[in-house]
């Protein structure tokens, strides 16, 4: 399974042309926010952009080793962005706590990952280098990431495979018993080791095994089915606030737990499920992010959502989650939608070639169904939105397109399409009950990760001191897009190479002054937990948890999914209000705080996503451009393509939470690069 | 588990092919018995061989019946709260009556001891040849005996048709598809042919073949 | 495959639950119908039908875990129908009620095994499975410290076997399904994948002896080689992994540990 369809051309790259725009037009969203101090130093080392990285890691203080054992490490998510950091930070010899909400810190999310993982080997000699990864990542970002950030991440990039290949990862290997690569998500060059179609799933085990060899060896304690609910942030004598752990959860007995810390880690992945549904597993939540928000956090572009064009599409109204099928399809199957509405209801096989709209192949001639995935994504909404969508109606619409591989059968013959494509048959012939060798596939745009999260500096730090952020749930590296391939990249060289280091220089100012659980910071954030939970337990109230999830979902992918405009955005911000309103009031949920009560957990989770939504809202409506998968329909080209306007927005939004009710404050901070050349994209 | 299991197998393995002797008439079946216990005279004792092939057989039995009631009781301990419903899916018959195949085997051994070896049972008035003693057990006036045989036969083809292929598992043997289906097949085919071997001499008595 | 009036909607079932209020007091089987099911429902989608139905009638939801809902984090596990992970090979939550006739009975319990204590519901404790792999089911590497990942070569054929054993999600159908509660097929699995690479060698002996060791201290069965566990296994992990694991206990014996 290759996927060599080119997500950056570099031949049809045309040099930033965007026209100047009035300042005054492009604050949408003005009345919903208030303007705040810019962000001027994201603490990156200056310097030739390949010295900053060790650069930093020299300058970053040592922590004794006799002193580690003093200094307690909460990490909060067990992907690869938090066991990796757990493992290593244990083997260092901190006293680590690590906490999950699954049973076992090997179900994080990060298992479901299909594709692979980037690395700037060069294996293939096909003139990869960390220069062109990062190059790659920065220009698939839409140039809206940090070019330090983004180069570091190449950087490490090759010391993860040597990593996970000596922790046992079966990685693809060729005859000659080397590693194999192949080339994903629309680049030039293959990169991407992959172990078949598991890759999320051998990498975090091998993360996940690493954690528990440090559990036998006493620095890890681990801590399943519990659910951090509030960060801790107390100041020191010296008036400086640091981040000192966390309230959590138990999710079985229900009690409510303080555990203290010298620093804590959120490693606790995307929030997806913001738009309900999603390819997201079903606890995947913002609430550890969005406490830490509240706490004083920044959360960064919190808009930038990627949909990926090929999941299976809803069957009715109780599905729960979407099932992602690999990109790789798009090599050899056909996308098309019936021409005449009328023909959407029939079998597919009887509508003849000259009724069916391969509409990709008809506006991208040079791409085909190959085009990135935002384009492929906006492109089947516009189809099914227009009324040609094929499949069950669902609330009235069709919404899918065909996956067709009829062609590609006649032409390479079964054996060989079910050689290349066969388990992901199977799992579409087992989800819907169709054979796709026999009638087209459907599929539907869907979220799946999200860019947008915690603002992090160059260390990996957040703006509350001591409080670090890895993985997914910072926003740091792929700018408005991400590569195939690159989160778990991203995931594991936050975790094993990047926060040991930076991390180092924080503790070593540690251990702080022991914080008692008297502390009027430990008392406020245990009692605010306890407080909500007995809210949501007493309104007493008719609706369930998932119906105002639903709801939700429903707003955000109408308003704030593959397309957004200013009106539909402002229409969804006052809806969420409205929703948020009546969540309060009119929550069902029942049982009690001190068991496992499913309902409860999903309340709060729930209640966080809804503040998240307008968030979101707000911040797409700032950014009035398109940018990587963030589309804003008033900045397009003539003929319908994305138009970014670096003039305005080479920026990040990094906001500040004030207060419920009060509006969020915007700090921007500025990208600036100096190693590499905006351009904008462009596909026809 | 395995070892006592194989040093069973290779038992009734020796003690089917002596059986059959019945088949070349009663001076070769008494020589063969005479034989047996005369057997490395006089560098072991009278019944010798036989004394150590007991002592084996008796240690094997002990360890088998210890190993086998261990796991019973720790599979027990395993699952105190057993299910509402529970299908088998792969699990043969065989291998869901190893525990109680294995007990009844054990009542066999017990009983057929006495009946031939010590003679307490005596069914058909005691004789002083081996051979005649077999021969007259599996009259057909006396068919209770046959049936106690064959269906002790019945319970033994079954342990054996899991056992065989459990021993190699056990013993790491089978660590592929192709070495799996080996060790399947060799388990129904001793299963067969011991079974069957030792079932041939009570039928062909009975059907009066053998007299 | 949809019927061919292509209705199978609308399928009014009857759930035997298993419910328990916590992991203390006992539990029994419960009632309830559920109507309205569609065959393109998984079957948690149908029993999230039957939570927001039991949610309006003001009684307690039942309780079941599951996250990917996609069938690889293997936190999802019913015994259905006598059968872990229902009658097809998957994991419950890629098994769609397609499966099932109007006007079924379905009995759902929790995986039962002593070493994986109920904790409310359908809910169990898995806790077992993490003890075990922190006994040795790992390779002993510090972050940093490994070699250039083409200075070792796996033969193709050694990385493939070891993958595919690497594919076990820890669901622990295989101890659902095992007559005598064993958890051989995991821990198997895992020591097959470590041993059939080089990097898994120097620790071999020592990490059968222990896993073996931990496994019986969890109060799991020993193995009789039924082979029900491989028939759940939604990841057809092959019976050979039990064999190995026994062949490397064997040779860690011999080796003297
Ligand atoms: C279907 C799918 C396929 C993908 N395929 C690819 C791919 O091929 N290549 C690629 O590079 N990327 C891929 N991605 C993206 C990538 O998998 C994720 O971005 C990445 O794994 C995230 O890792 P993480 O460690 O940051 O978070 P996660 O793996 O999501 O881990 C989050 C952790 O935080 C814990 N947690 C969360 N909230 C709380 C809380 N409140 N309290 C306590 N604990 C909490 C969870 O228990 C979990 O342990 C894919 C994503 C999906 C959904
Ligand atoms: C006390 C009575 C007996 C009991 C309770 C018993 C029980 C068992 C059990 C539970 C097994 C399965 C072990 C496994 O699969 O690993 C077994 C295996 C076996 N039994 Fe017995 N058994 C008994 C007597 C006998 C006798 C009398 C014979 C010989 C004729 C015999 C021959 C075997 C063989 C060959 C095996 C296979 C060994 C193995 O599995 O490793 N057993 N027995
Ligand atoms: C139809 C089947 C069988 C027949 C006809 C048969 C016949 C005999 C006879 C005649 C003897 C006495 C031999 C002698 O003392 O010289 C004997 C002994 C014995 N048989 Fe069998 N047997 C049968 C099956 C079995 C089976 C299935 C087992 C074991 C599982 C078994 C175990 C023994 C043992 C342990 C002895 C005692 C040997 C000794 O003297 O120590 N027999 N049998
Ligand atoms: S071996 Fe199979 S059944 Fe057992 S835990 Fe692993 S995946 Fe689940
Ligand atoms: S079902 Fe049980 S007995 Fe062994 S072969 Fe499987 S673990
Ligand atoms: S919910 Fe993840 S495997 Fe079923």
């Amino acid at each position: 399974m290759t996927d060599s369809h080119s997500e950056f051309s570099s031949d049809v790259d045309s040099h930033a042309d965007a026209p100047t725009i009035d300042p005054d037009l492009i604050d949408d969203a003005i009345d919903y926010y208030t303007p705040g101090e810019p962000i001027v130093d994201a603490k990156a080392p200056t310097g030739p952009i390949d010295q900053r990285w060790s650069t930093r890691k020299f300058e970053a203080r040592l922590v004794n080793p006799s002193n580690r054992r003093k200094l307690d490490v909460i990490i909060v998510g067990t992907g690869l962005a938090g066991a990796s950091a757990a493992a290593t930070l244990g083997e260092a010899g901190y006293n680590v706590k690590s906490f999950c909400y699954q049973d076992s810190p090997r179900r994080a999310h990060s298992i479901a990952a299909q594709g692979g993982i980037n690395a700037a080997k060069n294996y293939k000699e096909d003139g990869d280098s960390v220069h062109r990864l990062f190059y790659d990542t920065v220009k698939g970002g839409d140039y809206r990431s940090r070019e330090s950030n983004v180069y570091r991440l190449a950087e490490v990039s090759t010391n993860i495979i040597d990593q996970c290949v000596a922790q046992g990862v079966p990685f693809a290997r060729e005859y000659g018993g080397l590693l194999d690569n192949r080339s994903f998500g629309g680049v030039q060059v293959s990169r991407t080791f992959y172990a078949r179609g598991q890759t999320g799933q051998q990498l975090l085990i091998g993360a996940y095994q690493a954690l528990e060899r440090q559990v036998a060896a006493g620095t890890v304690t681990t801590y399943t089915r519990h659910e951090m609910l509030e960060v801790i942030v107390a100041e020191d004598e010296a008036g400086q606030s640091r981040a000192r752990g966390i309230i959590v959860r138990d999710m079985v007995t229900g009690e409510i737990e303080t555990h203290l810390a010298d620093v804590v880690v959120l490693a606790s992945g995307g929030y997806g499920n913001v738009f309900y549904l999603s390819t997201n597993a079903m606890g995947c939540n913002v609430t550890a992010a969005w406490r830490a928000h509240r706490k004083g956090a920044y959360m960064a572009n919190p808009c930038y959502t990627q949909i990926h064009p090929t999941c299976i599409p809803v069957s009715g109204p109780h599905q729960s989650k979407l099932t992602l099928m690999s990109e790789s399809l798009r090599n050899d199957g056909r996308i098309w939608v019936p021409k005449n509405k009328a023909d959407c209801a029939k079998d597919p096989r009887e509508i003849p070639e000259e009724d069916r709209d391969y509409y990709l192949e008809r506006i991208y001639p040079s791409f085909g169904n190959l085009v990135p995935r935002d384009i492929a994504s906006r492109a089947a909404k516009y189809q099914c939105d227009d009324g040609r969508g094929v499949g069950p109606e669902v609330e009235g619409v069709r919404r899918g397109v065909y996956l067709d591989f009829a062609d590609a059968i006649g032409r390479l013959g079964r054996d060989a399409v079910e050689e290349k494509y066969g388990n992901l048959f199977d799992m579409y012939a087992r989800i819907t009950g169709e054979d796709p060798y026999e009638t087209p596939m459907r599929i539907y745009p869907a979220v799946h990760y999200v860019m947008g999260g915690l603002w992090v500096d160059y260390d990996l730090q957040s703006s509350i001191p001591g409080l670090f952020v890895t993985g997914e749930a910072n926003f740091s590296d792929h700018g408005a897009n991400r590569l195939g391939a690159s989160a778990l990249m991203q995931g594991l060289a936050d975790g094993y190479f990047v926060l040991p280091h930076t991390i180092r220089d924080y503790l070593a100012d540690g251990p702080f002054e022991k914080l008692e659980e008297s502390h009027p910071a430990v008392v406020e954030a245990k009692a605010a937990v306890e407080e909500r939970i007995n809210h949501f337990l007493t309104v007493g109230g008719t609706r369930s948890v998932d119906s105002y999830h639903r709801e939700l979902g429903h707003i955000m992918w109408e308003y704030c999914g593959m397309e957004r405009t200013e009106d539909g955005l402002k229409k969804a911000i006052d809806l969420i209000r409205t929703l948020k309103d009546d969540f309060y009031r009119n929550v069902k949920v029942l049982g009690t705080a001190d068991s496992l009560n499913q309902s409860l957990e999903k309340a709060g989770r729930v209640a966080d996503f809804i503040e998240l939504g307008e968030l979101m809202c707000i911040d797409a409506l700032n950014r009035r451009e398109s940018c990587g998968g963030h589309f804003r329909a008033e900045s397009q080209t003539e003929d319908g393509e994305a138009l970014r306007h670096d003039d305005a927005f080479a920026y990040v939004a990094a906001w500040e939470f004030v207060a419920d009710g009060e509006k969020p404050i915007l700090h921007k901070e500025d990208l600036t690069y100096t190693a590499i050349e905006m351009k904008q994209r462009s596909y026809k | 588990m395995a070892v006592t299991g194989l040093v069973f197998i290779g038992y009734v393995l020796l003690h089917m092919y002596g059986n059959l002797k019945v088949f070349a008439g009663q001076e070769a079946f008494d020589e063969y018995a005479h034989h047996l216990r005369t057997f490395g005279e006089p560098m072991l004792p009278h019944e010798g061989l036989l004394w150590i092939i007991r002592a084996v057989l008796l240690l094997s039995i002990i360890g088998h019946a210890y190993a086998a009631f261990t796991l019973w009781g720790r599979a027990n301990r395993a699952r105190t709260q057993k299910y509402v419903v529970k299908k088998a899916v792969a699990a043969t018959l065989s291998s869901k009556m190893m525990r109680w195949g294995g007990v009844t085997l054990l009542l066999f051994v017990i009983f057929h001891l006495l009946h031939f070896t010590t003679r307490t049972i005596n069914v058909n008035g005691d004789k002083d040849s081996p051979y005649e003693r077999v021969v007259s057990s599996f009259q057909p006036e006396m068919w209770w005996v046959t049936v106690i045989y064959l269906l002790a036969m019945g319970a033994l083809a079954m342990h054996l048709r899991h056992g065989v292929w459990s021993a190699c598992q056990t013993l790491g043997l089978t660590n592929n598809a192709k070495s799996r289906a080996r060790a399947n097949f060799a388990g129904v085919f001793l299963a067969v042919v011991i079974a069957g071997g030792f079932a041939l001499v009570p039928l062909s008595i009975l059907l009066g073949i053998v007299d | 495959m949809s019927a061919p009036d292509g209705t199978k909607t609308g399928m009014k079932l009857t759930l035997n639950i298993w419910r328990q209020p916590d992991a203390t007091s006992p539990g029994k089987m419960h009632t309830y119908q559920v109507e309205d099911v569609s065959e393109d429902m998984s079957f948690l989608e149908m029993l999230d039908v039957l939570n927001e139905q039991l949610n309006a009638a003001g009684e307690d939801p039942v309780a079941f875990d599951s996250d990917c809902r996609e069938g690889i984090c293997g936190m999802c596990g019913l015994m259905i129908n006598g059968q872990a992970h229902g009658p097809v090979t998957t994991t419950t939550c890629q098994l769609h009620m397609r499966s099932f006739k109007d006007g079924e009975t379905i009995t759902i319990e929790p995986w039962r095994a002593d070493a994986f204590p109920v904790l409310k519901d359908l809910v169990v404790d898995r806790g077992a499975f993490d003890r075990i792999i922190q006994q040795g089911g790992y390779i002993s590497v510090n972050t940093g410290s490994a070699p250039e990942a083409h200075s070792v070569q796996v033969p193709k054929e050694d990385a493939d076997r070891a993958f595919d054993m690497a594919t076990c999600i820890g669901c622990g159908a295989c101890v659902a399904a095992c007559p005598n509660g064993s958890a051989s097929l995991f821990m198997g699995a895992k020591i097959t994948h470590l041993g059939q690479l080089p990097q898994g060698q120097a620790e071999r002996d020592k990490r059968v002896v222990n896993m073996v060791a931990q496994h019986d201290h969890e109060g799991f069965g020993g193995c009789t080689n039924i082979g029900e566990c491989t028939s759940a296994c939604p990841k057809e992990i092959p019976l050979d992994v039990i064999s190995q694991l026994n062949k490397d206990l064997r040779t860690a014996m011999k080796h003297g540990r």
